[in-house]
């Protein structure tokens, strides 16, 4: 293979991986505060299709950005909500959350951007190399030249991580996510700390569906995620709750991604369905392997009630 | 000397339930004051209503001479009050310094600094004699480790007034020593101790005064100068407790039950090594130790729930090959598992359709695939008269029964099969006095009929009590076996740390 071409696969498979890390990231915390998200893939279609609405009709690229962390933000509190005051169980509440999010995004799409053959264009986010460091051979193009939204996602991850294991909120958070009683018996406010937590969760949502949506394909299709919001909450398995393993199993599978879509390119003959398959596929393997082993936390999917709501 | 708490005339209900009823108590400044009651009688919602997770009805509480109400934990912590619970508050997956610090907000920036905050606890736990590891994470810590994190979490608020729930349940004799120990020097250095518990001996040993709760109703405070454990037993149970009188030598020389060469494993690692013992006609072997060195996987090898990985089983001279629970039934084997909630009962069956559960395929009860309900009925009712279990009707759910009846359901439906042998796993678990005296004089009862028993219990005096032999269980290895007669609780106690008999004099 030539230079050119490892670039671009490098420069693809980043591109492909920033809506993971950032989904990702918010199950992560989500799940670090003891609630399971399956219903990313849900909240990010909603994300997608809120970026593009704002996009197209205030005609800015940020502007569709900040509609979506507001959505996506709203629907976090909504299943916050759900989840954590009505003590719903959250795998329900996370699949409907999902069916909810592709009706919803079918039924908006159509009526506000229209049913025409061809989707709606809008301004995507232009991607803006780093002075110097995109000058860095092989990778300086791969990571610097890419969108806002890309860096932003790099940030995030040394961000959460300071966050998790170096401030008392972080503390808080992982505790809850533990143990819910002890840390109210501790003042701890366990249900604040998971309403904040599906607040970052769902804005996080909006920025994945926004990198999707306007960061890549600058326009909404129909069920646009495919999956995406799935195999972000492997990747949180995968990554064992760590921001930065994390980040390694989102590169993993956006690197999937782009490498069956780079063998599509070249023409081997096998059905292109299987290639298709592929990052599925990966993320299967890994959970199989991988979520046997890893550290979950203990509270994971429970819903807490306070002693004193309890004994009434 | 005045009083740090004052307790006035406190109602709490439940419903139509009145869980304390007008207590009225003053805990002085620098004491240990012991609470006394059975299951039910109270303590723990008086507890509670102290640490702020409940708040009372009726009544007021007076913390040095001011009336405080707490909306939660947080508040009766900042006020001065700390709790110990029984189950520890710990998050395992975190470390001791994070554990203590967790939740607190005075002084502190948004930053967690770790380096500082181990130095502060170290400082704490030599001044109080704690011996804690700030860095250690919790998961590695033993038992008697943990409960001292959780004093230091109350010391650490500046709790003056300290609450430990039933801290000796959990504890190994040395555990316990070095526990008391930790509770004189808090004592010495003017913290007030509430020592919840249900267990006399150790009552009269550590306490200055004690308060007796029977039914949700104060029976009295009294010093502990001058009382007996016998009297403390009258006040809990309001009736003389007899302990069950034990036959000599009812034990004829069959041996009906033996055991050579045991090993098992979980998860490949080793739980049980090699243990050898034999249990005769009429004779209960009872096996001491602290919870975890093997006994869930003893009593779940002998039941058949769980495969040995060599080693022979022998049932009345027979050698029984991949043994299974129904198996093991029909031979004549009963059961009391250590969890009756779990694996004991289905709690939300009835009271006659577990009574039968090991049953219901007999002839006796059904015919062709067809429960007959009338003579489930029947033999439900009878079981509920002669074993005296409290229940509004045959056809209420299990779950609905206190404890110490539920345990009734299971030894009624256990006894109910003439068993050959009983594997009795921490039978009395959780239960108070009165109720744990009526197990024991059944257990002894079958054993009058020729049964042989295997007990398996935490509680030393429970095997003490009922065992013609008494085993130790240590890392999955009998160390020693001896007569009842030959043991005494400070041999045990040494082999329940796991010191060999052969090591004992070196030290």
């Amino acid at each position: 293979m030539n230079e050119e071409v490892i670039v671009s696969f490098l420069a693809s498979a980043i591109r492909l991986s920033v809506p993971l890390l950032l989904a990702a990231l918010g199950i992560l915390f989500m799940s670090r505060s003891g609630i399971l998200n399956i219903g990313m893939e849900g909240m990010v279609l909603i994300g997608a299709l809120s970026g593009v609405v704002g996009a197209y009709y205030f005609d800015s690229a940020p502007a569709g950005v900040l509609l979506a962390i507001l959505v996506t933000g709203l629907v976090g509190l909504l299943f916050g909500f759900l989840v954590i005051t009505t003590g719903a169980d959250q795998v329900v509440i996370g699949t409907a959350l999902n069916l909810f999010g592709l009706g919803l995004t079918t039924v908006f799409g159509r009526s506000l951007l229209g049913m025409g053959q061809e989707a709606v264009q809008v301004k995507g986010i232009p991607s803006v190399p780093i002075p110097l460091l995109s000058d860095i051979p092989y990778i300086g193009d791969a990571l610097f030249n890419q969108n806002v939204l890309a860096y932003v996602s790099y940030l995030l991850v040394p961000a959460a991580a300071f966050i998790f294991y170096k401030t008392n909120w972080g503390l808080q958070v992982r505790s809850v996510g533990e143990n819910p009683l002890a840390a109210d018996t501790l003042g701890v406010r366990v249900h604040r700390i998971r309403y904040i937590c599906c607040l970052i969760g769902g804005m996080l949502a909006g920025v994945a569906g926004c990198s999707l949506s306007l960061g890549i394909l600058n326009q909404f299709t129909e069920n646009m995620v495919a999956g995406r919001g799935f195999i972000a909450l492997s990747a949180v398995i995968f990554g064992k709750w760590t921001p930065l393993g994390t980040m390694g199993a989102s590169l993993l599978f956006g690197g999937a991604d782009a490498l069956q879509l780079r063998f599509q390119s070249f023409g081997i003959k096998i059905p292109y369905q299987f290639m298709l398959m592929f990052p599925y596929l990966l993320t299967m393997v890994a959970l199989a392997w991988f979520s046997g082993k890893s550290k979950q936390p203990a509270a994971t999917a429970a819903s807490y009630k306070s002693l004193a709501d309890r004994s009434s | 000397m005045e009083p740090i708490v004052e307790i006035r005339g406190l109602v709490k209900r439940f419903g139509s339930f009145v869980a304390n009823d007008r207590l009225n108590l003053a805990i002085r400044q620098g004491e240990i004051h012991a609470i006394l009651g059975e299951n039910g009688a109270g303590k723990s919602t008086l507890m509670n209503m102290l640490s702020g997770m409940l708040e009372p009805d009726e009544g007021e509480i007076l913390f040095k001479g001011k009336p405080v109400a707490f909306a939660s934990p947080r508040q009766a912590v900042s006020t001065g009050i700390g709790m110990v619970h029984q189950h520890f508050m710990l998050i395992p997956a975190l470390t001791v310094a994070e554990n203590v610090l967790l939740g607190m907000k005075r002084g502190r920036g948004p930053l967690f600094r770790f380096k500082k905050a181990c130095a502060e606890i170290r400082e704490l736990s030599d001044r109080f004699g704690l011996d804690i590891q700030p860095e250690a994470r919790v998961s590695e810590l033993s038992v008697g480790q943990q409960q001292r994190v959780e004093i230091v979490k109350t010391l650490v608020r500046g709790a003056e007034f300290i609450i430990l729930d039933e801290p000796t349940a959990v504890l190994t004799p040395a555990e316990v020593k070095d526990l008391f120990r930790v509770l004189r020097t808090l004592k010495a250095q003017g913290k007030t101790i509430i020592f919840i518990s249900h267990k006399l001996q150790e009552v009269q040993d550590i306490c200055d005064r004690v308060t007796v709760l029977r039914l949700g109703k104060l029976i009295g405070t009294q010093d502990l100068a001058g009382t007996t454990p016998a009297d403390l037993a009258r006040m809990m149970v309001g009736r003389d407790v007899v302990a069950p009188v034990r036959k000599a030598g009812v034990a004829s020389g069959n041996i009906r039950l033996s055991v050579k060469g045991l090993h098992a494993s979980v998860d490949g690692a080793r739980v049980l090594r090699e243990l050898a013992f034999h249990i005769r006609e009429g004779e209960i072997l009872g096996i001491a130790g602290v919870d975890g060195n093997g006994q869930r996987e003893l009593s779940e090898v002998l039941f058949g729930l769980r495969q040995k990985d060599s080693g022979v089983i022998e049932l009345g001279g027979e050698e029984l090959h991949r043994q299974h629970p129904r198996g093991m039934t029909e031979r004549g084997v009963a059961y009391i598992p250590e969890d009756r909630h779990k694996e004991g009962l289905m709690l939300q069956m009835s009271v006659e359709e577990n009574l039968i559960a090991k049953e219901y395929r007999k002839r006796k009860f059904s015919q062709g695939g067809w429960i007959s309900r009338r003579k489930v009925r029947e033999c439900a009712e009878e079981q509920i008269g002669s074993f005296g279990i409290r229940t509004s009707g045959a056809a209420v759910p299990v779950g609905r029964l206190s404890g110490g009846n539920q345990q009734k359901v299971i030894l009624a439906r256990e006894l109910m099969l003439n068993p050959k042998v009983i594997v009795a796993m921490q039978p009395t678990r959780g239960m108070d006095v009165g109720a744990a005296e009526y197990v024991h004089k059944r257990l002894l009862e079958a054993r009058e009929r020729g049964c042989s028993i295997l007990l398996i219990s935490t509680e030393l005096e429970e095997v003490m009590a009922l065992s013609d032999r008494v085993a130790v269980l240590y890392k999955g290895e009998l160390l020693d076996t001896m007569d009842r007669e030959a043991a005494d609780l400070d041999r045990i106690g040494r082999l329940m740390a796991g010191i060999r008999p052969d090591t004992s004099c070196a030290i």
